[in-house]
Parts: C-alpha cells; structure tokens; sequence
C-alpha cells in the first residue's frame, strides 16, 4: 500500500515531500499495528492534526470494513457449497505457499548475525513446540535486541 | 460480554503485533483459535478472502470474525480494537518524531523483532502445512503438495500478483473436484 500511499499523499495532494515518505514508512513499521493504518494516522496528524489523524484513520478502514462485512454474510450463504469447498480446498495450498513467500521476502530483509539467528530459531520453536503465547515471544525479543543493540555501543550507529 | 472481549483482544493484537502483511498473523491465528471464533481451515480461507479484498489483513480479519461473532456492532468493536492503539501511539509518537527515528532503544527493539516475526511467521507455517496434511488420503496430499509447490514457483521466479495465485489454487481444486479426485 505504501506506494499508493506515496502518490496520492506526495505526487498528487502535495501534502508531503518524497523525504516526508521515507519517514512515514520508518514510522509505520516500527510502531504497532497495520502499517497502512499507522501510514494513515501519520500523515493526517502531519497534515492536519487530532482531527487530519482521525480523519485520515477513519478513512483507510472504512472501505474494507465495510467489504468485508458484506462479505461475512455471502460467505456464509455459500460456504457449503460443493463447488466452494472445492476451490477452497485448492486456494488452502495456494495461501500457504503465499504465506511462505511473504517468511522467505521477510527474512531476505533483515541482518543476519548470530543474534537474529537464535531470535528466529527461538521465536518458531518456542510457539510450534512449547506452544507459548506469541505475546511473550515478542516482548522477549524486543528485549532481547534492545540488550544487544544497547551492549554493542555506540560504535554501530549505522547498521542498518 | 462478547463485544468487550471483541475489544480488548483486538486491542492487544493491534497493540503488540508489528510489521506488514503476515507479520500480524501469528498472534491472530492464536487468540482466535484460543477463543475458537475460528477454526485452522477457517483462518486460512480467509487469508485468501483478504487477499483478494482491499485492506490490511488485521484490520479484515477483525471486522469478520466481529461480524460472525456479534453483528454490526461486533465487527464495530474488533475493528475499532484492532486500530486504536495504532492511532494512539502514532499520536504520541508524531510529536517527537525526529527524537523517535533515531532513538537507540526503538532500533534495538525492532532489530529483535524482525527475526521473531521471521520465526513466529514460520511457526504459523508449520501449523498450515500440519493440518493440509495430515488426516487426509495421498491423493488429497498429493494435488496439494502440486498446487504448493506450483505456487511458490509462480511467485518466487515468474512473480505473479496473489490474487492470480489464489484464482489458480481455485481453478485446481474445483478441477480437481469436478474430476471426482476429491
């Protein structure tokens, strides 16, 4: 979505400068929840605001929330069907492998060290093995990369 | 009262989960089987449905089981859970802003976190490829497995859109049914 994002919000309304952008997205993947919302509520705070921010905000969900509640419904009308058990069984492979494709696109991103290696190897295992909540997996890793970053120093500014 | 339990655990899905697209999935997939407002097969039909819908996979898949579980004000409920803690960091955040993009404790967070969504995204891979295949006879596994690995081909070297991934997967398997293979 972040390109989209980038043409309306820079090229079209000139609401923001293509420098802007970058920060936007560095914002939105580093704080909680669905990159596109925390794109959203940025760029109407930056714009406009409390009320650019909820606007903005209000606007991203409401097309899928309402795509999608109409949608509950019809699913639920068809989803019995012999002919729609038969795609889904198809499409259930078909989402798996996009799953993987997305595990594969996320791991080619990040830095390979030790440390990320134990991280990734103990976030799957912790969660497929010991069935721990995925809650606890992501505050021990944050922390985990906080400790590590912090007793580095400051000598690696630039990692990334 | 179902509406406040919509809430407060899509509040913490939203408040804890980083990243796009998948990265959301793992937590997700475990409170709603935990709540059982899903089943495994379930999610992942709706991974597909999102797919092929506008929107955020968080922000879909809170407004559905909403709706499935409570109606309007359900799906009102999760969805309004699901955003807000995005919208009130981003609020907090937007005012220190230059300090928060090169603040050492925020790097060092996410240099953890992105490997953990990494392994928590394969763990959620794991638990899929478990229930496709398992319980079920090898002529089943087999058109899987086909239909599996056609597609990771497709989207690794020919780089094809989701959506026409998801269409193939459901031209396959109605083929495959109206064959009688299934």
């Amino acid at each position: 979505m972040i390109p989209l994002i980038q043409r309306e919000v820079v090229t079209r309304k000139k609401w923001l400068s293509e420098k802007d952008i970058l920060d936007v997205v560095a914002i939105a993947e580093s704080t909680p929840g669905p990159i596109a919302v925390n794109a959203a509520t940025f760029v109407g705070y930056r714009v406009a605001g409390f009320g650019g921010a909820a606007a903005a905000t209000f606007g991203v969900i409401l097309p899928s929330f309402l795509i999608i509640f109409v949608l509950s419904f019809i699913l639920r009308q068809f989803e019995n069907a012999r002919i729609v058990k038969y795609a889904f069984f198809g499409i259930r492979a078909s989402v798996l492998a996009l799953v993987i494709h997305a595990c594969i696109t996320m791991f080619r991103a990040i830095d390979k060290n030790a440390v990320s290696m134990l991280i990734i190897a103990g976030a799957l295992l912790s969660v497929t093995i010991f069935d721990i909540n995925v809650l606890f997996v992501i505050l021990a890793a944050a922390a985990i990369g906080l400790v590590c970053t912090l007793s580095t120093g400051a000598g690696k500014e630039a990692d990334r | 009262m179902i509406l406040l339990q919509l809430f407060l655990t899509f509040f913490e899905i939203g408040a804890f989960t980083f990243g796009g697209g998948y990265a959301m999935l793992p937590m997700i997939r475990q409170e709603v089987l935990t709540k059982g407002w899903m089943t495994k097969e379930q999610i992942v039909d709706f991974i597909a449905v999102s797919e092929s819908t506008p929107g955020p996979f968080a922000v879909n898949v809170s407004t559905y089981i909403g709706a499935r579980c409570a109606g309007f004000p359900g799906a009102v409920a999760a969805t309004l859970g699901v955003v807000l803690p995005s919208f009130i960091v981003i609020l907090l955040v937007a005012k220190v802003f230059d300090k928060f993009r090169k603040n050492r404790l925020v790097e060092g967070c996410m240099s953890g976190l992105r490997p953990a969504v990494v392994g928590l995204i394969g763990s959620a891979i794991i638990s899929i490829a478990l229930s496709l295949f398992t319980g079920v006879d090898s002529t089943k596994i087999l058109i899987t497995a086909a239909i599996l690995a056609g597609s990771i081909l497709l989207l690794e070297k020919v780089r094809l859109h989701p959506i026409l991934i998801i269409v193939i997967g459901a031209i396959a398997g109605i083929a495959c049914g109206l064959a009688g293979m299934l």
